[in-house]
Parts: C-alpha cells; structure tokens; sequence
C-alpha cells in the first residue's frame, strides 16, 4: 500500500505545490488537502476538503481516511495578510488541533512535515552571522507573527517528545522567492524603488520556491526528522540584491522607521514589522544539516534573486502567461468520481 | 558488551553512530550559478572597501602613529589564530592600529570581533562591518577560527578598557569571563596576546558624563582631553581627533591549549586560570614596555 498524505493549506502557494508534487509520485496512494480556500492550481487526484481554519474536522479525516503522513504547510508567515486574531487561529490553534488528531488515539500518522519560518530566529544587532537549528535566537520576542510561530514549534516539539513513534521534521524556510509566490519582501522589491533604511545595508538569504518543494519532497523520501533550516548558500546586502534587481533603493529614517513605513502602507506598501528588522540587521541561517542529510539546493542565494527578478521582467511584459486557475467544484467532482471517467480509467489502465 | 558491539546493524547501533550520508560522497561538488555583484563576503566585509580605507588610513598609521612592531613572527602565518589585546583610548585606536598592521605585513585578513553596539548605528555600523568588524558571538568565532581558519582580533576587556579615565592607562580591566579561551579551546587555535602602548594618550579620557550616555543609549559619553585641545579649531571634529601618539606593539609568545577541540564544554576553572594568565602576560609586557619608553611622543 502506497503513501496516504495530508497536505494543510491546499490553497496557499505551498500546500498547492506540494500536492502538485506529490501527485507525480506513483507511491503516493492518497493525497488529501484541507484549507479555508479552494485551491489555486491545477491539481489531478488531490482530494480538497474545505475545512474551518483551526481544522475543528481534522481529528474525523485522520480517522477517516487513514493518513500515514501530514505535511503542514498552513502556517501564516505572511503577517499583511490577516487580522492578528485570524493568525493566531490558524498558526497556533489549528497545530493545536493538527496535533490533538494526530496524536488521538489509534490514530495512523507516522510522519509529520512542518513548515515554520526562518523569523523564528528573530533579528537583531546581537545575532550570529548564520543561525544553526540549535542557536537560540537573541531578540526578545517582539511581532505577533514570531510570537505565533515560536508558539507553533512548541507543539511541534511537544508533539515529538509525546510520539516517539512519530517522525516529525520541521523546516525553517528564509525569505522565499521565485517566479510565483508573493510575499511582502517580493513585493518591496518589485517597486520602482526598493525601500532600505538610511546607513543600513544588511544582509539577506534567499530560498527559491522550487528548492522549498524540492526540500519537503526530500524530507517525505527519505523520512528525514528533526530541525531543518532551509535556505540558498550565501548572504547578499540589500544594496546588492536592489541591484540584481535592477533598481536603486530609497531610505527611510533610522529613527522612528516605523513612522516612516505607516505612510508607505496607506499607499499599499505594507512592510511589516518583520521585514523592518530585516532591512536594518539581516539573517542568515546555516543550511549545511539539510545537506549533510542528502538535499541538494539548485539556487543560491543570489541565484534566485535572479530567477525571481527575471521572471517578474517578463510577467512585466507579458502578462501572466499561464492561464490563471479557478477551481470549480462540480468539475473537480466530476474527474474525480463519475462512473464514466474512472470505468474509461480502468479500462486505459487495463489495456497498458 | 562485545556481543552487542560486533552483532548485526539493529537500531542499538544505528542510534550510536552518525547517519550516513544519503547521496555518495564522491559525488563532485556542485557549481550553482551565482550572479553575485559585490565582493561582500558571508561576514559582510569587502576586500573593495578594505583596500579603500587601507589607503585612507596608511598616512595615520605610518606618520601620525608611528606604529612599531616586535615579534611580528609570531602571529601564525596560515591557520587560525585569535589574537587579544589591551584596549585604550575613548575611541579605541588600537583596533584598526593592529589590523592594518597585520594585513600589511602578513597579507592576511583579519576580522575585528567587537561589541554588537556596531550594528546598531547607521552607517558607522555598515562601515565597521565592511571593513572587517564582526559580532562577537561565539558561533561567529567558532566558525571564523575553526572551519575558516583566519585571523581573528578580541579585546576581552570589552568597553571598560576604553571607557576608563586618564588616571587609570595601562591597568588592566577584567578579560570578561574568559569566553575568548573557550572559543579558541573549542576552534583548536592559539590565543596570541598582543600589548598595546600608545593609544592610551592618542585619546584621553578626563571624565565621563553617565546621564548623558544613559539618555543617548551608549556605553559611556567621555569628555576627552582632544576635544578640548582641538576643539577650538575643529569643532564637533575634535571628538575623533587622535594625539600623535607613539604606537609600540608588542606580539607575545602564543598560547597553544593542551585540550580537544570540539568539546561541548571545558572546565570552567580551566578557563578561567588560563585567561587569567594571559592577562597578567599583556599586563606584565605593559609594564616592560613602559619602563622603556622615553616619550609618549616618541617612543
């Protein structure tokens, strides 16, 4: 019997690549995906369930359905996008839950993936160049997203201690580009003018968005569990980084930033408070564990800011050159569950 | 239990021994584009800007300081090596004194371990750190010392070397709690003490106003003997205004640790001893050095 797979957050960017990944492995017998919203690519086998969005359903479609494997991807790193209050519905009471299900008893799941965030490193003066799973981050905890997310680790480490037989790996994703996913740092950078701060020039590590998928397809092969960071090779300064992009920077005050950035975000610029940090003092974690257990990046750091910055010339130009998905219900069903389809199915596969 | 040791590969060994790696260790290394577009390295120093302010600050070096080296030798010439110094003057000169020196003479980068103070201010904070200052955290120092194996500079007094007045030059303050022996136990490196004279008169300290360091937020606000001697023609410049002082450093004998590195700790006494030690070496060399010298002007 092949891998029964449960993926949250089906309609964020992540969730929706990793099914899309997962249906291409003939091993993975069940995918099922769970989110507030539908789904926002094209997904063939992957089975959608509309949940609430601290996953009240959850404990049922593990029992119901059998999972072996949950990956984790709904987790709120974004803070622009919600209320504060719907953040921590989500982040903390929807792992709570994710939890209570997979650890109810009798319950099937044998391997966890979570995706947590690098800011739950923090940022500040006192910080090491580059953070290792064990380092202990330095700043007090300030945002309602790092609080969220340290929370979340919580239980996950909770959960793991709890389950010894569970294999639970958790990744630290830093600053994600790529050609598709939107985040505020992407969004900073396709300005006209790259906003920094006056006499700061810190330095950023980026993740291009295939080696995140690449990196969770890597964990669930070769059941690899514990505490992963997971980001390019290399530390470019914001100056730099402006620069493969093409664009010049504009300073805000060091003093009072977050003064400077309340404007900015009456104007549609939302920077938020993580993202400041970040522009006055940098991160970089060390991603050499992952490596040692096998994964192998194909972008550094400066590589997919280049990818990210040529694929958003030519959306520029052209336009999105993908025709855009929406997911409609009845057609999903009907691929999925109509007596013709599945009988010419069996019929293809019985010939071949 | 012989047995269990020599028996099949059951879980028991397979927790004792680390995972072997999942893709073949002959693979060849991977060579991933890498559009970089400056030479800032992972420490955020640019051997551009280093070369730029090696220029700007050779004539203060070599004609305003005078700087004179005994026992240059001794500082490694490959591997890694930490190297600790007395620190002196309100705006400690001794720093970028000693590091010039050494890139000069050997052609060997070194990285200024100091005060995370640096990142905090803008601009000064972004030169300080192309220039080669680095945060003295001690993963840093692990990772520049161990798997980098490069030069590294600490003043283990931290700001209460510079922050003492006039009346008190040339006496030691406490060397913290000995971390910097830890890391270079850990690195596997030497320590190489350095004695600084001069930079105690190129800028001193009369006293020192603690409500006004309190209210900016800073480690002490001195009032130097240079902005009152300079400060009628400079102005606001004076505050960074150096006395001519004759600079005399002095390279010690290096301190090898007869400890494994790597350890996950290292006897806290043991530590301490040894930093003690070293102290009382910088301070006894100070002493020496200031017997013998003539003028603080010229040496």
């Amino acid at each position: 019997m092949g891998r029964r797979i449960l993926v949250t957050g089906l309609g964020t960017f992540w969730g929706g690549r990793v099914a899309q990944a997962l249906e291409a492995q003939p091993d993975v017998d069940v995918i099922i995906g769970l989110d507030t919203r539908t789904p926002s690519v094209k997904l063939e086998r992957t089975e959608y369930v509309r949940s609430d969005e601290n996953y009240s359903i959850l404990s049922r479609i593990v029992a119901a359905t059998g999972v072996d494997t949950i990956v984790h991807t709904f987790l709120v790193v974004d803070s622009t996008q919600m209320a504060a209050r719907s953040m921590h519905e989500i982040n903390v009471i929807g792992t709570m839950n994710l939890f209570a299900a997979a650890s109810a008893p009798g319950s099937t799941v044998r391997n966890v993936v979570v995706k947590s965030s690098a800011h739950v490193y923090g940022a500040s003066a006192a910080d090491p160049v580059w953070f290792t799973e064990d380092t202990r981050r330095k700043a007090p905890l300030r945002t309602r997203l790092e609080r969220s997310l340290v929370e979340v680790e919580g239980y996950v480490r909770d959960f793991a201690l709890d389950n010894p037989h569970v294999r639970v790996a958790l990744l630290r994703f830093s600053n994600v580009v790529g050609p598709t996913i939107v985040t505020p740092l992407t969004k900073a950078l396709r300005l006209p003018l790259v906003p920094s701060i006056f006499g700061f020039d810190p330095r950023f590590q980026f993740t291009h968005e295939d080696d995140v998928i690449r990196s969770i397809q890597h964990v669930l092969d070769h059941d690899v569990a514990g505490i992963y960071n997971v980001a390019g090779d290399g530390l470019l300064p914001w100056s730099e980084v402006a620069a493969i992009c093409g664009k010049r920077t504009i300073p805000m005050p060091p003093f009072a930033t977050g003064l400077a950035a309340d404007p900015l975000r009456r104007l549609g610029v939302d920077l938020p408070p993580e993202l400041l940090t970040l522009l006055r003092f940098g991160r970089g974690v060390d991603n050499r564990r992952l490596q040692r257990d096998g994964f192998r990046y194909e972008y550094t750091s400066a590589g997919a800011a280049q990818a990210f910055v040529e694929a958003s010339r030519l959306r520029d130009t052209v336009g999105d050159h993908q025709p855009a998905y929406r997911y409609q219900r009845d057609v999903e069903l009907f691929f999925r569950h109509s007596p013709s389809v599945l009988r010419n199915q069996a019929s293809v596969e019985s010939k071949s | 239990m012989p047995s269990k040791a020599a028996g099949p590969q059951g879980a028991t060994r397979a927790e004792l021994v680390p995972v072997p790696a999942l893709v073949p260790p002959d693979e060849p290394p991977q060579h991933l584009p890498d559009p970089r577009r400056s030479d800032v390295d992972e420490w955020g120093r640019s051997e551009h800007m280093r070369e730029l302010s090696r220029r700007l600050y050779d004539p203060l070096y070599s004609k305003w300081f005078r700087v004179e080296w005994d026992g240059l030798e001794k500082i490694p010439d490959d591997g890694g090596a930490l190297m600790v110094a007395n620190h002196a003057g309100a705006i400690p000169s001794d720093a970028p004194a000693s590091m010039h020196g050494i890139e000069k003479e050997l052609q060997r980068p070194v990285y200024g371990l100091a005060d995370q103070m640096f990142k905090t201010l803008p601009v000064i904070g972004t030169l300080w750190s192309r220039a080669g200052g680095v945060v003295a955290h001690p993963d840093n120092a692990y990772r520049l010392l161990r798997e980098q194996k490069q030069l590294a500079l600490v003043f283990p007094e931290g700001t209460k070397g510079p922050s003492k007045t006039f009346n008190q030059r040339y006496q030691l303050r406490r060397f913290g709690r000995g971390g910097y022996v830890e890391i270079a136990m850990r690195s596997g490196v030497p320590v190489v003490p350095l004695a600084v004279v001069g930079a105690e008169e190129s800028m001193p300290i009369l006293f020192k106003l603690p409500a006004v360091a309190k209210a900016l937020g800073i480690p002490y606000f001195p009032i130097t003997a240079n902005m009152l001697a300079f400060g009628p023609f400079l102005g606001p410049l004076s505050t960074a205004a150096y006395f001519p002082a004759k600079f005399k450093i002095k390279v010690l004998d290096p301190v090898y640790f007869d400890v494994e590195p790597d350890q996950p700790r290292y006897s806290r006494s043991r530590i301490m001893e040894a930093s003690e030690a070293i102290r009382q070496q910088i301070q006894e060399a100070l002493y020496d050095m200031l017997r013998t010298r003539r003028s603080v002007w010229f040496g």
